[in-house]
């Protein structure tokens, strides 16, 4: 009993810190409809500046009142009224990109900052290894005690502020519906914005509460702690508080006794703990009410404007051939400048780039053209690898290794997609995410997987007498695996799943009472997806030679669908585009000191950034910007004057007010269809819409 | 009456403690034009979903054809000849009318395949194409036919809509408030459409709304509820004129 106790009670200050980043977690998704993944760098924040400032000699009262009370609630502030008031009426992958980019932009701007030294957690109160008293013959430090009673106490005073001030009865009012709130005089932003606030303030308390019970103040530990308070939101079904509290401890707990009762040093127990909280996030999803239903439903939400899905417009003859043929020519001289001129380790940086932008494809497929969000691709790249690297060992020529690991993954992908079907959204995201950890923080490290960190050997391949082990030669055999995929995803694209794709990223319940079987399609494209990111895993690791658990971290995977979406979602050329782009920079950035190497996933977090506003990428955006450009240009230089004035088209003020919604004017512009009936009654529209939308930035 | 196309026996929704619908009895026969009007909250659009499989009744059951289709999923009640439009919207953003109907098409007659797709087979025939340009002519869409479907009005993507649950055709179709935001000369293009399908095309149409003139000019029969129970149903005038209907609904005075 007394082991039992042992086991037990330090499990409930890590369960007190997992219920603070759960509570604010669950506030700011029920009052915005935004799942804030930033959590996890907002408390890795506080955590350094704290840190820093006790270093510093500061007195902890001032130290806490900066990390806790100004810094992280002044970054929560910023992030509401910069992004994410934007968001509320978008979909979910609008809502998720930004907080992506923002889970990986804010510890490399930190690391940038502060450098890579090492800093040592401090504790806010008590000492923090001084043993105060035994509770049951166990010792309880100092650090357990203030870490509980903090909790016991901020969490009783949420309570207490939502239940009976005038504040708490307004957010209750918001999350119910923020359009009806709005017209009972209450400003919804302002007080969506003070839940941002305030569940900004938990994350940062979080932070600096859990620091000491890790050796140093690491980002990695504060996405764990993230990862776990996820999971207790998932228990409470992301909607209430005394549950999601109760989850939370209940994980800490159970993660200590775990660490406590598994046989130690197997893989089993090293691994299983760390991902523990994932299987439960899994189990909660799959069992739990599904986050649909706690999905906000409004009465009045049938006044946001439709969600906004990018569309390329249809072009001028003239601009579209123009286009294409400056697209092939530029193509072209990649190429074979690629063959001819650059030096060795440029052209495996290219190399690296066409099979980047293998994987990239299967994010274009799921996510582009399904709307399916998937943070776990990494981890089909990885079954790829490791499937083909086994297969090598066991003298399977490479090729055939290389398309048997598309197969596997595959399999993976359909077992995967299996317990989503329930599930939409964020949910299959979060879903994908906790199979991504269970991949590396267990499946991997198995020497029948991916061998731990010592990872596997792959081989170049040959067919025949054809020998791909040379740069060059790898090159031409990954181009043509990308062409091939890439035309068969278009030619999907084309077909009817494509369209039928389409459709259900536009709206599941229209898809299915057009007699679209909904379920068999997500499981479809979930399959097709794993398939070549498996495949391009494979290409990877015989790219590499050598590949191991860390070439798909679930790190990766995180940052795979932060940098295909700045670049371009939608289209299969912004896949490409992406992982040439992604090696290019990843070269030129990797002779950079250590404090600068995240420069890379910076540039790509802040352009996601954008992703609010120009949900097709930056790359499509500019290139729409440009062709827009030529599209007038050429009606200038064709049409007389008079005709040039009566053409259809908006006034320039709509015209950009459209554009900045990602939607560029020139769609509406080559409708060709001037009465008044088309373009009269559409202004009308967005005007009675824009009565109750959210004050939006006509800037 | 003719033989029932669609017959619920019982059905019973709740939301928690609220009844939507109680003890619902209905019979639709093949071709028949029927309006459902009600109180807002007298679970019209809740027999809408539980017919459809949007929502799963907590009693009673769905007859469709003579075959219990209660325990089937949306996609296939759809695909058995049930075609629907939404009091909210749910088009396919980012698609245009023509491609709502060709997807339609597609997903209705089963015909692609994965395989097929990645041969290059999946684009759409000329029959389909030329389908979904004679439903966009009958609905009046043909001049934004390849516009994107956000770009419309409220008025058109109800049209959208209502073509888009057009496509097959199906053998019943449910329409939830299909005149709200359409402008008069949209509202003639409804009415004409509507009155037409059941003549011309056999599909028996089900009618939610408020518009009692246009309710009129459509259907042939008109089904009541209030607080989730059929209080009245026969002939229009014969409906219109009881007091119960006029207490609960029209207001005494009307």
């Amino acid at each position: 009993m007394s082991l039992f106790l042992s086991y037990l009670l330090p499990g409930i200050p890590y369960g007190c810190a997992y219920a603070l980043m759960a509570v604010g977690l669950v506030l700011t998704y029920r009052a915005s409809g935004v799942f804030n993944l930033a959590f996890g760098a907002q408390a890795f924040v506080s955590a350094v500046i704290f840190s820093i400032a006790l270093h510093d000699g500061w007195p902890g009262w001032a130290a806490f009142v900066v990390a806790v009370l100004l810094a992280s609630p002044a970054l929560g502030l910023a992030m509401e009224r910069l992004l994410f008031r934007y968001t509320r009426a978008a979909g979910p992958l609008v809502k998720l990109v930004p907080a992506l980019g923002l889970l990986i932009a804010i510890p490399a701007v930190t690391q940038m900052l502060v450098g890579t030294a090492t800093r040592l957690p401090s504790s806010l109160v008590l000492q923090p290894w001084k043993v105060y008293f035994h509770l049951a013959s166990t010792p309880v430090s100092g650090e357990e005690l203030s870490t509980t009673v903090i909790t016991v106490a901020v969490v009783a005073a949420f309570a207490l502020v939502l239940r009976s001030s005038g504040l708490g009865l307004r957010m209750r009012a918001v999350v119910e519906s923020p359009r009806m709130a709005e017209l009972s005089g209450v400003r919804a932003d302002r007080t969506s914005a003070a839940a941002w606030v305030l569940s900004s303030l938990l994350a940062g308390l979080a932070g600096v509460l859990l620091a000491p019970m890790y050796s140093t103040v690491a980002s990695s530990n504060f996405t764990a702690l993230l990862v776990a308070a996820i999971a207790a939101a998932a228990i409470g079904s992301f909607a209430s508080l005394p549950l999601t509290l109760v989850g939370a401890i209940g994980l800490g707990i159970a993660q200590q006794l775990l660490a406590g009762y598994l046989p130690s040093g197997t893989i089993l127990s090293s691994g299983l703990r760390p991902a523990f909280p994932f299987v439960v996030l899994a189990i909660a999803l799959v069992a739990g009410r599904s986050l649909r239903s706690a999905e906000v439903r409004d009465p009045l939400a049938s006044c946001d404007p439709p969600v906004h899905a990018f569309r390329a417009p249809a072009r001028m003859t003239e601009v579209a051939v123009g286009s294409r043929a400056f697209t092939t020519l530029a193509v072209g001289m990649l190429v074979a400048t690629t063959l001819v001129l650059v030096p060795g380790n440029w052209e495996f940086v290219f190399t690296l780039g066409v099979v980047l932008s293998i994987i990239f494809l299967s994010i274009t497929l799921l996510t582009g053209m399904g709307g399916q969000i998937s943070l776990g691709q990494a981890a089909f790249a990885g079954a790829g690898a490791f499937t083909a690297g086994q297969l090598a060992m066991h003298s399977v020529p490479v090729l055939g290794a290389i398309l048997l690991a598309g197969v596997l993954a595959a399999a993976l992908g359909a077992v995967v997609a299996l317990p989503a079907l329930r599930l939409g959204g964020i949910a299959v995201g979060l879903l994908t995410l906790s199979f991504a950890l269970l991949a590396t923080n267990v499946l991997f490290l198995y020497p029948w997987a991916g061998n731990g960190a010592t990872g596997l050997t792959v081989p170049r391949p040959t067919l025949g007498p054809i020998s791909f082990a040379g740069n060059g030669a790898f090159f031409w055999l990954s181009l043509v695996f990308l062409v091939v995929l890439a035309g068969a995803v278009k030619l999907v694209q084309w077909g009817t799943t494509g369209q039928e794709l389409a459709a259900l990223r536009g709206s599941e319940r229209g898809s299915a009472a057009i007699g679209i079987d909904v379920r068999r399609l997500r499981v479809v494209a979930f399959t097709v997806s794993a398939a070549i990111a498996g495949i391009g895993g494979a290409l990877y690791a015989s790219l590499q030679q050598s590949v191991s658990v860390n070439d798909f971290n679930y790190q990766f995977s995180l940052v795979y669908v932060v940098v295909v979406a700045a670049v371009g979602v939608y289209s299969v050329g912004g896949a490409i585009e992406a992982g040439v782009l992604y090696a290019v920079l990843m070269q030129l950035t990797s002779t950079l000191s250590s404090r600068f190497s995240s420069l890379l996933a910076l540039v790509f977090a802040v352009v996601a950034l954008t992703y609010v506003r120009h949900s097709e990428g930056v790359v499509a955006y500019a290139k729409a910007w440009v062709l827009d450009r030529a599209e007038q240009l050429t009606r200038h230089l064709q049409a007389p004057p008079l005709r040039s004035a009566g053409a259809p088209g908006m006034p320039a003020g709509s015209g950009t007010a459209r554009a900045q919604d990602g939607h560029p004017a020139s769609v509406r512009d080559r409708a060709d269809h001037p009465e008044v009936g088309a373009g009269g009654v559409t202004a009308g529209r967005s005007e009675s819409q824009d009565l109750h939308a959210t004050p939006r930035s006509h800037g | 009456m003719a033989s029932a196309l669609l017959q619920t026996a019982g059905l019973t929704k709740r939301f928690g403690r609220v009844a939507a619908l109680s003890e619902v009895s209905l019979r639709f026969g093949a071709g028949e034009t029927v309006g459902v009007i009600g109180p807002n909250g007298a679970g019209k659009t809740t027999l809408f979903d539980c017919i459809l499989g949007v929502l799963q009744p907590d009693a009673g059951s769905v007859l469709f054809q003579g075959r219990r289709v209660d325990r089937l999923p949306v996609f296939r009640r759809s695909l058995l000849g049930i075609g629907r439009t939404f009091q909210r919207l749910e088009l396919f953003s980012g698609m245009t009318p023509r491609e709502h109907l060709l997807v339609t098409e597609r997903a209705r007659s089963g015909r692609g395949a994965l395989w097929k797709d990645a041969l290059g087979l999946g684009r759409p025939t000329p029959g389909e194409k030329r389908q979904a340009a004679d439903l966009l002519d009958l609905v009046g869409l043909a001049d934004v036919a390849d516009a994107p479907v956000e770009s419309l009005s409220l008025g058109r993507s109800r049209l959208v809509e209502l073509a888009r649950a057009l496509v097959g055709p199906p053998k019943l179709l449910l329409c939830d408030e299909p005149s709200s935001g359409l402008d008069d000369a949209e509202r003639a293009t409804l009415v004409s459409v509507l009155g037409r399908l059941g003549h011309e095309r056999d599909v028996a149409v089900v009618v939610v709304e408020h518009d009692l003139d246009l309710v009129g000019a459509v259907v042939g029969r008109l089904v009541v509820l209030d607080v989730g129970r059929v209080i009245a149903d026969g002939p229009v005038e014969a409906v219109l004129a009881d007091t119960v209907v006029r207490r609960a609904y029209l207001g005494v005075d009307r």
